[in-house]
C-alpha cells in the first residue's frame, strides 16, 4: 500500500493538470457546437446524453475508469506484454475489413454492444509499447542497418494493414515514430532526409520543373565555389554534382506521377485545395474555406464562449471532431488559440523532458513515441483547419469529440506517466 | 544517446508553432474578410415589404387594393425534384428552362434561397400549393399588385412600378433597393411615403442549411415593418367613370371641384387606359404601347396641359375692371372700333351682364382697354404698362401663371402675361402698349391655362371671390391627416358684391345665350361660360366652365374638348350632363347623353411629332 500512495506523489500533475485542462476546453467546445441558443439542454436533461456533449462527458468519465485501469496495473506489465498488445491490435486489424462496421463513410471500427472501436488508433500505443520494448534490448543499436529494418518493420506492419482498410490519414501518424528513433540513436540523416523528401515534394508541387532546375543550377553552382581547390579541379566532382541534380529532378517528376496516377481521387483534391486556398470552395475545398472562414471571424478577443455563429450552426463540417479548433479560434479568438498553442507545445515540452529522465530505455522511448504521435496530431489537425496542411482524419488529442480518439489519446498518455511513476523502480539497463 | 536531440526535437516543434500562431495572427487580426464571410454565412436578412395602402372614393368605395402574388423560391440544397417532368408540367414550364432554372440558382448560392419563378398568380399558386409539399426546398414568398375596382381614374391615381437606375441612385434616403416597387406619377408618386409604409428588416440566423436559429443579437437591430398607409380621395367615383365615359372618343379633360372646400369630385383625362395593364406582369410590354400611343394616354392632362382660356377669361375681365373700379355694371360698349369680331346678339344696350351673357368680343376688347389705360400716365406705353401692372397683380390671384398646389406632381404654372414678360418678348421697356396685347382681353394671346385652373377659377366664382386649393386626397391614413392648406380659404381680392352680375350673366349665358339648347338642364340652375380656345394644331378647342345650383354651389366644372369647337357645342352640354348626374344622381336627358358619348372629334384632332415629344411623361 505504502508503494501505491508514494506512486500517486509521484505522478507529474503538471501533465495531469494539462490533460484535464485539454479534456475539458474540448468538452466545452463541443458543447459550444451543439448548443441552440433556443433551447438550451442542461447537463441534466435526459437529451443532453444523445447530444455529443452529453455522449463526451461518458466518454470523458470512462477514460477516467480507464486511467485507475491502467494505475491498477503493475507497471511491468507494459514492457512484459507488449509483443502480445502488439499482435492482439495487428490481428484486430487484419480482422477489422471482414468484421468491422462502416461509420462516416470509413470501413475501420468495431462495434461491440453499443460502443464502436477504431482498432488503428489504438494500434499506435501498441506500436509504441512494441518499438520501446524492442529498442530496450541493450544490443539494438540503430546505426546498424539489420536493427534499422527490424523497427522499421515493427512500425511498417500496422502503417501497412491501415493503408489497405482505406485510412491513409491515420497511417501517416506511424511517421511519427521517426522522432523516437532519432532520439534513440538514429542517425541524423534520416530525419533530414525525410524532411528534404517532404520539401522536394511540396516544391515539385508548387514550382515548376525548369524553376526547381534553376534552383539546383544556383545551388551548385555556389557549392562549388565554396569547394576546396583540388577538388575543384577533379572531374569526379561535377559528375556527382549532375548525377545529384539528376535524381532530384527525375525524383520531382516522380512526385508528379505519384500524384497524378499513385494518388487516388480525393487525395489529388486535398492536395490541389491545400495548394490553391481558392479551388472550387463550395465543392471540395467547402471545408477548409469554412473553417478559415470560423476562425478568422474570430478576431482578437473572439465572439465569446457560446457566441459563434459558423461553428455552432453546422457551417464547419465535422467540426466537434476534427475541426473542433474551429471552435477555439471563432470563439475565443487569437488569444484563445495563442494559449493553447503554447500550452501545448509546453505539454509536449514536459513530456520530453520527463522522458529524459526515465532510467530504462523502454520508458524513455515510449515517452519519445507519445510525444511523437501527439506531435503529428497537433501538426496536421491545426494545420489543415487554417489551410496549411491537408485534410485527414486527425483528431486533436484530448479536444476532439468521439470515444475512440480520447480514450486511445489517454491510455497512450497514461501508460507513460504509469511508467514514469515508477522511474525509480526501474532497472538502469 | 545526447540529451541534445530532445532540444532539436523540441525546437522543431516550436518552429511548427510559430508558424502556426503567424498564420492565426494574419487570419484573425489582419485580414477582415473572413468576418464578412461569416456574416453572410450565418446571418440571414429577411425583408419585410408592407402592403400598399389603399385608395378609397368620398363615400368609402373601395378604388385600389392589391392582389398578392406569389414569388417561388428554390434552396439549391434542399431542393429534390424527383419526378421532372411532373415538376415542369406543373409549374408550366419547360424541361430546358427547369435546367437553366435550377443551375443559376446553384450559381448563386446553395444554401440561399433564390427566385425560381416570378409573379405566379392566385389561380398559379392554389393549383400548386397543395403539391409544394412534395418540392422540398421550394418556397413561396408574397408580394402584391395594384388591382383597380374602377377604370376610370388612373391618371390621376398614376402607377407603380420597379424602381428605375436614376431614381435609385437619385434618392436621398437610401430606403428603396433595386427591384423595390415606387409610385411613378399620380397620388401614387405624391403620396409614395404614406402609402408604401415602411419596410421592415429581421436578423436571423440560420445554420448551414438555411435554418433559422433565433434572433441575431436578441433581435435588437430589427426594424418592424409598417403597414401603407390608405389614401381617402375626396373622388366620386361613380361620377368619375360617368365624366370618363362621356369623354370616350375625345381629347381633354374634365375636372369637377366642390366649391365649398376645394375638393376634387373628378378628374378625367382623355383618351386615358386600363390602370390593369400597368400593374401586372406585362408592365414593360403595355407601357411600351401606351408610351407610343400618338394621343398620349399615359398624360394626366387636368393640370398639366396647356390651353388658352378663350372667352371664359372675359369673366376675369369682368371682375378685375370692376374691382378696379374702371367699370361698373351699368358700363356701355358698342361693337364699334374694335378689331375683334362678334357674333349676333342684342347690342342696344351692351351692359356688363349682356356682354357676358353673348360673350362679346368688342366689349371686353374696349373693357380691357380702360382697364389699361385709366388713372395712368404718361405716352400709351406707359400707360399700358401701368395698366398691365395693376391688372396682372390681380388676375394672379386667381391662381393663374402659378402652380394651385395640387397633390399631384406634374401640375404646370401656366403663363400670366405681366410688364415683365412682355418687356421680355417685344425686348425693351415701352416697346409695347395696348394694341400689341389686346388678344389678352378675350382670352387668347399669351395666355396659358391648365383645366384644372379653370375648374378652379369656376370654384372661385361660385363662392363669390375665394377657394380653397384644389385637392384629390382627403384625408391620409386611420386619422385622415390633411395638410392644412387644403383647408386654408384663399380670397382673391374681388369684393364679394361683384360676382352678381357675373352670376346673372351666366346664367343668361345658359338660358338664352351662347350656350346652345343641349346645354341646358331643365331643373338645375346652372351658371355658365363658353370659350373658344384658339391653337396652331387646328379647329378650335371647346371650353366651358360652369357652377350649379346658382345659389349655395355645390359644383364647380371646367369641360376642354379638343378640337371640338365652339364652347357651346360640345364642352358644355358634356358640364351640363355631368352637373345633373352629381346632383341629380340620374341624368333624365338621355338623347343627349347617348349622343355625346358617342360623340367622337377624333377626326379633328391633329398632333405633331414636335408636341409629342414636348408633352412626354419627363417631369
Amino acid at each position: 500500500m505504502s508503494q501505491e500512495s508514494n506512486q500517486i506523489g509521484k505522478l507529474d500533475w503538471i501533465s495531469v493538470g494539462l490533460y484535464a485542462l485539454f479534456v475539458l476546453l474540448g468538452w466545452m467546445s463541443i458543447y459550444s457546437a451543439v448548443y441552440n441558443p433556443e433551447a438550451p439542454l442542461w447537463i441534466f436533461d435526459e437529451a443532453f446524453y444523445t447530444s455529443n456533449a452529453g455522449r463526451q462527458l461518458i466518454w470523458i468519465g470512462t477514460s477516467l475508469v480507464l486511467i485507475m485501469l491502467i494505475f491498477a496495473l503493475d507497471f511491468r506489465f507494459f514492457e512484459s506484454f507488449a509483443v502480445f498488445i502488439y499482435a492482439a491490435f495487428m490481428l484486430a486489424l487484419i480482422a477489422v475489413p471482414f468484421l468491422g462496421v462502416t461509420i462516416n463513410g470509413s470501413h475501420s471500427w468495431f462495434k461491440l454492444g453499443g460502443i464502436t472501436i477504431q482498432p488503428a488508433e489504438f494500434a499506435k500505443t501498441a506500436t509504441a509499447l512494441l518499438l520501446a520494448k524492442y529498442l530496450n534490448d541493450p544490443q539494438v543499436n540503430l546505426s546498424k542497418w539489420m536493427n534499422q529494418w527490424r523497427s522499421a518493420l515493427i512500425i511498417a506492419l500496422p502503417m501497412l494493414l491501415i493503408i489497405g482498410s482505406n485510412e491513409t490519414g491515420s497511417a501517416l501518424v506511424f511517421a511519427s515514430f521517426i522522432i523516437l528513433l532519432y532520439r534513440e540513436g538514429l542517425p541524423g540523416e534520416y530525419p533530414g532526409l525525410l524532411i528534404a523528401l517532404i520539401a522536394l515534394f511540396v516544391s515539385s508541387l508548387l514550382l515548376s520543373p525548369l524553376t526547381i532546375f534553376i534552383c539546383l543550377l544556383v545551388m551548385a553552382s555556389l557549392f562549388v565555389i565554396i569547394l576546396p581547390i583540388y577538388q575543384r579541379r577533379l572531374p569526379q566532382t561535377y559528375v556527382r554534382i549532375a548525377g545529384a541534380i539528376a535524381i532530384i529532378m527525375s525524383l520531382s517528376t516522380v512526385v508528379d506521377w505519384v500524384v497524378n496516377h499513385v494518388l487516388k481521387e480525393h487525395q489529388r483534391n486535398r492536395i490541389k485545395v491545400l495548394l490553391d486556398p481558392s479551388f472550387d470552395t463550395r465543392g471540395l475545398g467547402y471545408q477548409v474555406t469554412q473553417s478559415k472562414i470560423a476562425i478568422g471571424s474570430g478576431g482578437f478577443w473572439g465572439k465569446g464562449y457560446l457566441g459563434g455563429t459558423q461553428t455552432k450552426f453546422d457551417f464547419v463540417p465535422e467540426q466537434s471532431t476534427d475541426f473542433i479548433f474551429c471552435t477555439i479560434g471563432e470563439e475565443f479568438g487569437f488569444v484563445g488559440v495563442l494559449a493553447v498553442i503554447v500550452l501545448f507545445l509546453f505539454f509536449l515540452w514536459r513530456l520530453l523532458y520527463l522522458a529524459d529522465q526515465q532510467r530504462s530505455r523502454f520508458a524513455r522511448a515510449y515517452g519519445f513515441g507519445v510525444v511523437g504521435i501527439l506531435f503529428f496530431h497537433f501538426l496536421v489537425n491545426i494545420g489543415m483547419t487554417i489551410g496549411l496542411m491537408p485534410i485527414m482524419g486527425i483528431p486533436l488529442p484530448f479536444f476532439s469529440y468521439g470515444g475512440s480518439s480520447l480514450w486511445s489519446f489517454t491510455i497512450l498518455l497514461f501508460i507513460f506517466l504509469k511508467l514514469d511513476a515508477h522511474r525509480s523502480d526501474m532497472l538502469s539497463r | 544517446m545526447p540529451e541534445g536531440r530532445r532540444i532539436i526535437i523540441f525546437l522543431f516543434f516550436l518552429l511548427i508553432g510559430i508558424i502556426f500562431i503567424g498564420k492565426m495572427f494574419y487570419l484573425q487580426m489582419f485580414d477582415s474578410t473572413y468576418e464578412k464571410a461569416a456574416d453572410n454565412n450565418a446571418i440571414r436578412k429577411i425583408i419585410q415589404v408592407p402592403f400598399r395602402g389603399e385608395v378609397y372614393d368620398r363615400f368609402g368605395k373601395l378604388i385600389v387594393y392589391n392582389t398578392p402574388v406569389y414569388d417561388l423560391y428554390i434552396t439549391p440544397r434542399k431542393a429534390v425534384v424527383a419526378d421532372t417532368n411532373r415538376f415542369c408540367a406543373l409549374f408550366g414550364i419547360t424541361k430546358g428552362r427547369f435546367d437553366t432554372l435550377t443551375r443559376e440558382a446553384w450559381a448563386y448560392s446553395r444554401v440561399k434561397p433564390s427566385l425560381f419563378l416570378k409573379h405566379l398568380s392566385k389561380e398559379d399558386f392554389a393549383k400548386i400549393q397543395d403539391a409544394l409539399v412534395d418540392y422540398p426546398g421550394f418556397s413561396i414568398s408574397t408580394t402584391a399588385f395594384r388591382t383597380y375596382q374602377s377604370k376610370a381614374l388612373s391618371n390621376a391615381l398614376g402607377y407603380v412600378a420597379e424602381i428605375n437606375t436614376n431614381s435609385l441612385s437619385d434618392q436621398k434616403d437610401d430606403y428603396y433597393r433595386q427591384g423595390d416597387y415606387v409610385g411613378i406619377s399620380g397620388l401614387e408618386a405624391f403620396y409614395e411615403e404614406a402609402l408604401r409604409g415602411q419596410r421592415g428588416v429581421k436578423y436571423r440566423m440560420v445554420n448551414s442549411n438555411g435554418v433559422e436559429k433565433g434572433e441575431y443579437r436578441h433581435g435588437e437591430l430589427d426594424v418592424n415593418s409598417i403597414a401603407g398607409q390608405n389614401l381617402f380621395t375626396s373622388v366620386d367615383i361613380r361620377l368619375q367613370e360617368y365624366a370618363d365615359s362621356l369623354m370616350m372618343h375625345k381629347v381633354g379633360s374634365v375636372v369637377a371641384i366642390e366649391p365649398s372646400t376645394g375638393e376634387i369630385l373628378s378628374m378625367v383625362s382623355a383618351p386615358s387606359y386600363d390602370p390593369s395593364l400597368l400593374a401586372g406582369r406585362n408592365f414593360s410590354k403595355y407601357y411600351q404601347i401606351l408610351a407610343l400611343d400618338p394621343l398620349k394616354p399615359l398624360i394626366n392632362r387636368p393640370p398639366s396641359a396647356y390651353y388658352r382660356p378663350g372667352s371664359t377669361f372675359k369673366i376675369v375681365q369682368a371682375l378685375v375692371g370692376l374691382q378696379l373700379g374702371i367699370l361698373t355694371t351699368g358700363s356701355v360698349f358698342t361693337h364699334a372700333g374694335a378689331p375683334v369680331k362678334c357674333h349676333v346678339h342684342n347690342t342696344s344696350h351692351n351692359d356688363l351682364h349682356n356682354a357676358i351673357q353673348w360673350s362679346c368680343n368688342p366689349y371686353f376688347y374696349h373693357a380691357f382697354r380702360k382697364i389699361l389705360y385709366d388713372n395712368t400716365q404718361g405716352d400709351t406705353f406707359e400707360r399700358s404698362a401701368q395698366g398691365l401692372q395693376r391688372w396682372s397683380e390681380l388676375v394672379a390671384n386667381f391662381g393663374f401663371g402659378r402652380k394651385l398646389g395640387v397633390d399631384l406632381g406634374n401640375e404646370k404654372k401656366g403663363n400670366l402675361p405681366n410688364v415683365e414678360y412682355y418687356n421680355k418678348v417685344y425686348k425693351g421697356e415701352n416697346t409695347w402698349k395696348f394694341s400689341n396685347i389686346y388678344s389678352l382681353s378675350i382670352g387668347e394671346g399669351e395666355l396659358v391655362v391648365s383645366p384644372l385652373k379653370m375648374a378652379n377659377f369656376a370654384a372661385i366664382i361660385a363662392n363669390k371671390g375665394w377657394y380653397i386649393p384644389p385637392h384629390l386626397v382627403k384625408g391620409v391614413g386611420d386619422k385622415k391627416t390633411i395638410d392644412t392648406f387644403y383647408k386654408t380659404p384663399v380670397s382673391v381680392g374681388i369684393d364679394a358684391k361683384h360676382f352678381n352680375v357675373v352670376h346673372e350673366g351666366m346664367r343668361d349665358a345658359v338660358l338664352h345665350g351662347t350656350v346652345g339648347r343641349e346645354g341646358k338642364i331643365p331643373d338645375i340652375v346652372m351658371c355658365g361660360k363658353t370659350g373658344t380656345s384658339q391653337n396652331q394644331k387646328g379647329k378650335d378647342h371647346s371650353v366651358f366652365i360652369a357652377f350649379a345650383p346658382k345659389d349655395n354651389p355645390k359644383i364647380a366644372i371646367a369641360v376642354f374638348v379638343e378640337n371640338a369647337g365652339f364652347g357651346g357645342f360640345a364642352a358644355a352640354p358634356i358640364a351640363s350632363l355631368i352637373i345633373e348626374k352629381y346632383l341629380k344622381g340620374r341624368v333624365d336627358r338621355k338623347d343627349i347623353e347617348t349622343k355625346f358619348m358617342n360623340m367622337s372629334y377624333l377626326a379633328n384632332v391633329t398632333y405633331n411629332r414636335k408636341i409629342v415629344k414636348k408633352d412626354s411623361l419627363k417631369r
